[in-house]
């Protein structure tokens, strides 16, 4: 019987912790398919702070640092400083990263630091339950925003690619979905550019994945899928938005 | 090796890269610049990496990510600064890392003064940051102890797996004097097996990690690191006793302000008075045993502190387990004790028990 499928080596063999229908598997997996592919994995080090992924360094089958909320591209910083030939990379939400993070994110793209971020977007606080986060859309309910999203009191949505897509530190930035087949390949394509960015000492790369949070958004996996295409889609458009090295 | 006339600031940055610190993480305030400076202008010499955070609580952060992938790293500030970092340090303690904090102390509370202080005693000695956690802290009275004991904190930190404070203040980081960088012993240290550099596919992947999400994980952990503290309680005491014998008052002082009481105690001397001195060197574990060493003849003692109403002297309390009088003497907010000032209290104390 012809082999079609196995396991990435990327990953261990403790079960995800994480709700149905929720994206972070995926994104797990692809992540860990591109160490595997690009020949990395005895070289990579990972740092998951304080969310959903926290536990991720139970998943990843390379060395892991769990890091306080918000802290992993400081983590991250330290790291490749102290070893700049291995691979670094965080594996951040978007509570984490573009509110208690927002400082630690921006200045590790400001600086160049030659690793790279995978940024996970669901809009929301997941592991707290459901709060609302900087990404929390316009109207979308929330256990912090009962009534929905307040534009005049909470602002409009963080567009947290838009705004390090103006950093020139920042080498590679691209917004990917994984709600498709189709776009689960456009958004591994995308993680393993960013992954060969640093590779190639180019400097800060991230990829922003939506994704979605069926437990908190308080819907079916299926509608979840739905909401994110009707919602996040048009809001957070997908596409590359930085790429001056022109990474292939 | 022959002395070298060199500032507080500057000298530690020295020790540090003396010792094998080749990262340096840090963020400006005063009166600690001078560390980052030399560190930005000596690490790249020797392959090493400085980078200035875009704030102390990213840099402490960063101290943990390298300290996390096995090397030797440091990181100061002063006093507002710690307080910024104590969520790091907590972090930090809860994995098992080993790394350096300086604090060149200032006067507080908020953003205070920029000049000398000893208001952090509890900061530093109680740790700031949350859960059971524990930093062994030098307190040096000069620039040559400012030296040794960053050097012998790198040790330390690297034996215990446990963040060490060297605890300065701007009077120290500020002053020059002459020192020299003494050929220590090397400590036979373990090796760090369990740092993030990769497995190369030759082993399991480490973690480095502060969180067990399970209750009984957590409380080995708890366990595991209580039981350094108390190693560190048994082993590392350090202290100087000064002009014990027959003192009718022991004084208890650190730092900047132990070479200040010393001058009064010559000067209490000129007046018939016989005092004495304790002098911790580590903050904690403090120097409880010192004070068996006080002589029947001591009718008080006195906490002599750069505070606001003390803080060292609470732990001079719990060492004294009641038996003498304690006396308190201290100034704040940058204001120098002057010797004179220190003699007028302690003859107001014995004054007063006699």
């Amino acid at each position: 019987m012809a082999v079609v499928f196995n396991k990435t080596q990327g990953l261990t063999e403790k079960e995800f912790h994480y709700c149905p229908g929720c994206t972070h598997g995926i994104i797990h997996r692809i992540t860990a398919e591109v160490l595997e592919e690009l020949g990395v994995l005895g070289d990579a080090i990972g740092v998951a702070p304080v969310g959903c992924s926290v536990l991720a360094y139970d998943y990843f089958n390379c060395d892991m640092n769990e890091a306080a909320h918000g802290r992993a591209p400081a983590v991250a910083t330290g790291i490749k400083r102290a070893l700049p030939d291995k691979v670094v990379f965080t594996y951040q939400g978007d509570g984490d990263l573009a509110s208690i993070g927002a400082a630690e994110v921006v200045h590790a793209a400001h600086r160049g630091e030659k690793i790279t971020t995978i940024f996970v977007n669901n809009a929301i606080y997941g592991m707290t339950g459901g709060q609302m986060a900087p990404t929390t859309l316009v109207g979308q309910k929330a256990t912090t925003a009962p009534y929905g999203r307040d534009e005049s009191l909470c602002g409009q949505p963080l567009k947290v690619s838009e705004m390090l897509a103006t950093i020139n530190g920042a080498a590679f930035v691209e917004r990917v979905a994984v709600d498709t087949p189709a776009n689960i390949r456009k958004a591994k394509k995308a993680i393993k550019k960013a992954f060969e960015c640093q590779l190639e000492g180019k400097g800060y790369a991230i990829v922003e994945v939506l994704s979605t949070c069926p437990t908190n958004w308080g819907m079916t996996p299926v509608d979840a899928i739905s909401w994110l295409q009707e919602n996040m889609m048009p809001y957070y458009p997908m596409g590359n938005l930085r790429n001056p090295w022109e990474v292939e | 090796m022959a002395k070298v006339l060199m500032k507080g600031n500057e000298a530690v940055g020295a020790a540090a890269i003396k010792a094998g610190c080749k990262y340096f993480f840090g963020y400006p305030i005063t009166p600690q610049n001078e560390v980052p400076e030399y560190m930005s202008k000596e690490l790249p010499k020797i392959g090493g990496s400085f980078v200035q955070a875009e704030s102390e609580v990213a840099a402490i952060n960063m101290v943990y990510g390298a300290a996390g992938a096995g090397v030797r790293v440091m990181t100061s500030s002063s006093s507002p600064g710690i307080a910024l970092k104590q969520e790091g340090i907590s972090y930090i303690a809860g994995a098992e890392l080993p790394c350096v904090i300086v604090n060149m102390m200032r006067g507080g509370p908020g953003l205070g003064s920029i000049q000398s202080s000893q208001s952090d005693y509890f900061q530093a000695t109680r740790g700031g940051g949350n859960g059971d956690y524990r930093t062994l802290v030098y307190a040096p009275a000069n620039v040559q102890e400012l030296v040794d004991y960053t050097m012998k904190a790198f040790d330390m930190a690297d034996y215990y797996r446990n963040p060490v404070l060297v605890l300065g203040d701007g009077m120290i980081g500020q002053m020059m004097e002459p020192i020299e960088f003494k050929e220590t012993e090397k400590m036979d240290l373990p090796e760090k097996d369990w740092a993030t550099t990769g497995t190369k596919g030759a082993r399991k992947p480490n973690i480095v990690n502060s969180l067990r999400l399970q209750a009984p994980e957590l409380e080995a952990l708890n366990q595991k690191i209580e039981a350094k503290y108390m190693e560190m309680e048994e082993k590392e005491v350090i202290y100087e006793s000064y002009k014990l014998e027959d003192a009718e008052i022991v004084f208890v002082a650190y730092g900047t302000v132990s070479r200040i009481t010393k001058n009064a105690i010559d000067l209490l001397e000129q007046e018939g008075i016989k005092a004495g001195l304790i002098r911790p060197i580590t903050l904690w574990p403090f120097p409880n045993k010192a004070f068996a060493e006080i002589p029947a003849t001591a009718k008080a003692l006195m906490s002599v502190e750069m505070s606001q109403g003390g803080q060292m002297i609470d732990d001079v309390k719990i060492a004294n387990e009641g038996r003498l009088p304690i006396g308190f003497y201290g100034r704040s907010g940058g204001m120098v004790p002057a010797p004179q000032a220190i003699v007028e209290a302690a003859k107001e104390l014995l004054g007063g028990v006699k």
